[in-house]
């Protein structure tokens, strides 16, 4: 018996015209939790779906459970004890839980469906994992997280050897992933091996046991985190060393330029008052679901203004719809990337100037759409074979870049960014955050908002902390400290 | 880097290689008489009307709606138009005692008449949000009640001369005025997808509307405006329909949103929103012209017919659907 539950040996993938694969390894042992790291681009997707079936490998050699595999689809790969959660979940939101975690093998009496039994047995399984949700609730009733507690039930509920988790944080909040890091070490004790994939360093490091990295579709290394660091495996990931993740410039920080009085919208933002100056970058720290999101919507004329006022430049502005707040020179990039931002089936010229219409008059100038594209792609280093590429054929940072660039060529004085590095990859995050702190070191004021506390940190100046669509605090740069912030996103 | 352009030229353009073929394949089976002037006429002639509401239609379908009103709208175009422009001395007419009139007086009312009903759509598409499936197929079904109502169901014929040169005249003696009118209505159509800004909304709106709204883009009004847009041109269809038939009548009109549909998908128009190309759709709808011609030059069995249709529309959005799959 070897003492790895998965080898993957030379594999090589390739598609026309491209290496994806070019003969990587990783083995996994049982009991294990094992990072996969690499930037996007790197070739992870791609072992993971070799490893399920999704894509048939060009060469090479998996070796599962001491015996050679080569499933022909996940269902195979399934059946064998390797399961997966996406990062996509893909509930069925009118039906109920427990329908849902049985979903195509629901148990059954005769010919009807057995739910005495399904309700049953989802029961004992959210006990064994700790969740505590009503099997009989309706699935789109669940919070996000809820929903990636249920799909992860449902892959467990596979009893499987091998679990493959892709970037499951992404929508938790701190607790929850404490929750969801006492599940994976339960499920260690039994035996089951986990890959993780995530973009999220402190995570890997408090989870992981191991870690094997990409690049560019190569093998660069395997470690065990005890002998590693952020700094060095980072460095092995995008092959060279990326010195300041968070560039903080000091810059001169000028009068008041936006102020919010007050404002509400529905249950999620209440009574919420802030101001920004000039070339201040302004952070606002929270748990997700603490309204800050909703704030900017409201900021922005995507959401309905209860009461409150909002002045800019001194002057109170009228926001109904974002047509108005661009009028204002406020851009917005929003955190759901595919929901509200790119145009999925147009190129990239199209998504560059969708915002800034207007200026290239009728008929449209196809001319300096073209020029203005470019500059955006050069200044933001896109990349992309041509700018006549449809966006969905881009990697997320670079969806990103382009949805950076509709906003700068609105020139905005006030640019509002939610989660602008949610889900991209080391280098284009570092390249995202010199652009923030270049764009303040311009005179542009920045909102931004993040999840990850040492973004917020690194970055701002001053941080507004909301709780449950409150402002529980604005804190000075001197006074952040991880505690502090913590106890106001806890509403405490 | 030239074979690569080709590559991408020729797979944008398949659908007009497809056009040729067909257009080969008929010549050669109906020994060239597809070739004679006299047929390629009447050829552009039956499919003007379709033609024009396709360019409309086009629209609703890129804005990832549908509009299922235009039939119904060329119905009652055609026998409001026809009301107003019989001739006097008729003795039939449908309102015996209206003043002799201009014939643009009769354009004029039933352009506004039929347009209304794209306003009601964009408005219900819009505001009530209820799916252009639903709110198009009400609207169908009122318009052509409407246009029943009017007639109490009986044709409008005996128009006027100077009305009917619109849909049987030509221009020099060779070019059929229907004709011209729908190149035109294709040129403007192209113009606005390409060159102005409305274009770019309605592929934004179409291809993710939640995008076009965060850019600033006012999608209700977009909405309005397409339908709108949608209806002008079946009701311009209506008219010149009632032209070249010399009369309005009801039961006019009928499936044609059907038609301009099928032209509008075989053009590679995708119903997932967002994507759309005029030369493809000019393609589609010569496409759906040559085939019915074929068939017809061919002598093929009327119903069978109708089942070639369909099959080709099936192919033609099943292969549309393949090349976006490989796509992503």
């Amino acid at each position: 018996m070897s003492e790895y539950i998965l080898e993957m040996l030379d594999i090589v993938k390739e598609f026309p015209g491209v290496r994806a694969l070019k003969g990587v390894q990783l083995k996994i042992r049982p009991g294990t939790v094992h990072a996969l790291m690499g930037e996007n681009g790197a070739g992870k997707s791609t072992i993971m779906k070799c490893l399920m079936g999704v894509y048939h490998r060009t060469s090479g050699t998996i070796i599962y459970d001491g015996k050679e595999v080569d499933f022909p689809g996940p269902l195979q790969a399934m059946e064998a004890g390797i399961a997966m959660i996406h990062q996509e979940l893909s509930p069925v939101p009118e039906r109920s839980v427990k329908e849902n975690v049985w979903l195509g093998r629901e148990p059954r009496k005769g010919l009807v469906v057995d739910h005495k039994k399904m309700r049953e047995d989802t029961i004992e399984l959210f006990k064994k994992i700790g969740l505590n949700v009503d099997p009989d609730e309706k699935m789109g009733n669940l919070t996000i997280s809820q929903m990636q507690m249920v799909e992860i039930c449902k892959a467990v509920s596979y009893d499987p050897k091998i679990l493959i988790l892709d970037e499951p944080t992404s929508s938790l909040t701190e607790t929850e992933v404490e929750h969801l890091f006492e599940i994976i070490r339960n499920l260690k004790k039994t035996g089951c091996a986990m890959i993780y994939i995530s973009h999220k360093m402190a995570e890997i490091f408090q989870i992981c046991d191991e870690m094997t990295t990409f690049r560019d579709g190569e093998y660069v290394g395997h470690d065990f985190a005890k002998d590693t660091n952020v700094d060095k495996l980072i460095a092995r990931m995008v092959g060279r060393e990326v010195k300041n993740m968070f560039p903080k410039v000091e810059c001169p920080i000028g009068e008041v330029v936006f102020k919010a009085e007050g404002l509400s919208s529905g249950r999620m933002v209440k009574n919420v008052s802030f101001d920004l100056r000039k070339g201040e970058i302004l952070g606002f720290a929270g748990l997700v679901g603490a309204g800050r999101t909703e704030t900017m919507e409201t900021i922005f004329g995507m959401r309905h203004l209860d009461s409150g006022k909002i002045f800019k430049d001194g002057v109170e502005i009228n926001i109904k719809c974002p047509a108005d707040a661009i009028k204002n020179r406020i851009g917005f990039l929003t955190e759901d990337r595919r929901g509200n931002g790119i145009v999925p089936v147009r190129n990239i010229k199209d998504n560059t100037v969708l915002a800034n219409l207007p200026a290239y008059g009728t008929p449209l100038n196809h001319k300096k759409i073209s020029e203005d594209t470019d500059k955006y792609v050069k200044l933001l280093n896109t990349k992309t074979p041509s700018t006549d590429q449809l966006i969905m054929n881009l990697s997320g940072g670079n969806q990103q870049k382009v949805l950076v660039g509709r906003w700068l060529l609105t020139n905005p004085d006030i640019l509002i960014v939610d989660e602008p590095t949610r889900g991209i990859d080391v280098g284009a995050k570092s390249e995202i955050h010199s652009l923030i702190t270049k764009l303040a070191g311009e005179g542009k004021s920045i909102i931004m908002i993040s999840s990850e506390l040492p973004e917020v940190k690194g970055m701002a100046d001053r941080m507004v902390v909301m709780y449950e669509g409150e402002v529980t605090a604005i804190l000075d740069r001197k006074d952040f400290d991880d505690e502090l912030i913590l106890k106001h996103a806890h509403g405490e | 880097m030239a074979g690569k352009l080709n590559k991408k030229f020729l797979s944008d353009n398949s659908i007009w290689l497809v056009f040729i073929g067909m257009c080969v394949i008929v010549t050669v089976a109906s020994g060239g008489i597809f070739l004679s002037w006299n047929n390629i006429k009447s050829v552009l002639m039956s499919e003007s009307v379709i033609g024009i509401l396709t360019m409309g239609v086009m629209w609703a379908i890129l804005s990832k709606g549908i509009d299922l009103s235009p039939g119904a709208v060329v119905a009652l175009t055609s026998v409001i138009s026809a009301s107003m422009v019989q001739k006097a001395d008729y003795a039939d007419k449908l309102f015996p005692n209206m003043p002799d009139m201009p014939i643009i007086v009769g354009i004029v009312v039933a352009i506004i008449a039929g347009t209304l009903i794209g306003v009601l759509n964009g408005w219900l598409i819009a505001y009530t949000k209820i799916p252009a499936f639903i709110a198009t197929l009400g609207t169908q079904l009122i318009a052509k009640a409407l246009a029943n109502m009017y007639t109490s169901a009986y044709p409008v014929p005996t128009l006027k001369d100077s009305f009917k040169f619109l849909g049987q005249g030509t221009i020099a003696g060779v070019m059929p005025v229907v004709v011209v009118i729908c190149i035109i209505f294709v040129i403007v159509s192209g113009f606005m997808l390409t060159q102005t800004r409305f274009g770019k909304h309605v592929y934004a709106i179409g291809g993710n509307d939640q995008a076009a709204r965060v850019a600033g883009i006012n999608v209700e009004k977009n909405l309005i405006m397409v339908y709108t847009w949608c209806a002008f041109c079946a009701s311009v269809g209506g008219i010149l329909l009632a032209a070249r038939s010399g009369s309005g009548n009801a039961s006019y009109g009928l499936n044609y949103e059907l038609d301009a549909i099928a032209a509008a998908t075989v053009g590679g128009t995708s119903h997932s929103g967002g994507v759309c190309r005029i030369s493809g759709v000019i393609a589609g709808i010569l496409i759906m012209g040559v085939l019915k011609n074929g068939m017809l030059l061919l002598g093929m069995n009327a119903y069978l017919q109708q089942a070639f249709k369909g099959a080709i529309i099936i192919i033609a959005v099943v292969l549309d659907m393949r090349k976006n799959v490989k796509k992503v």
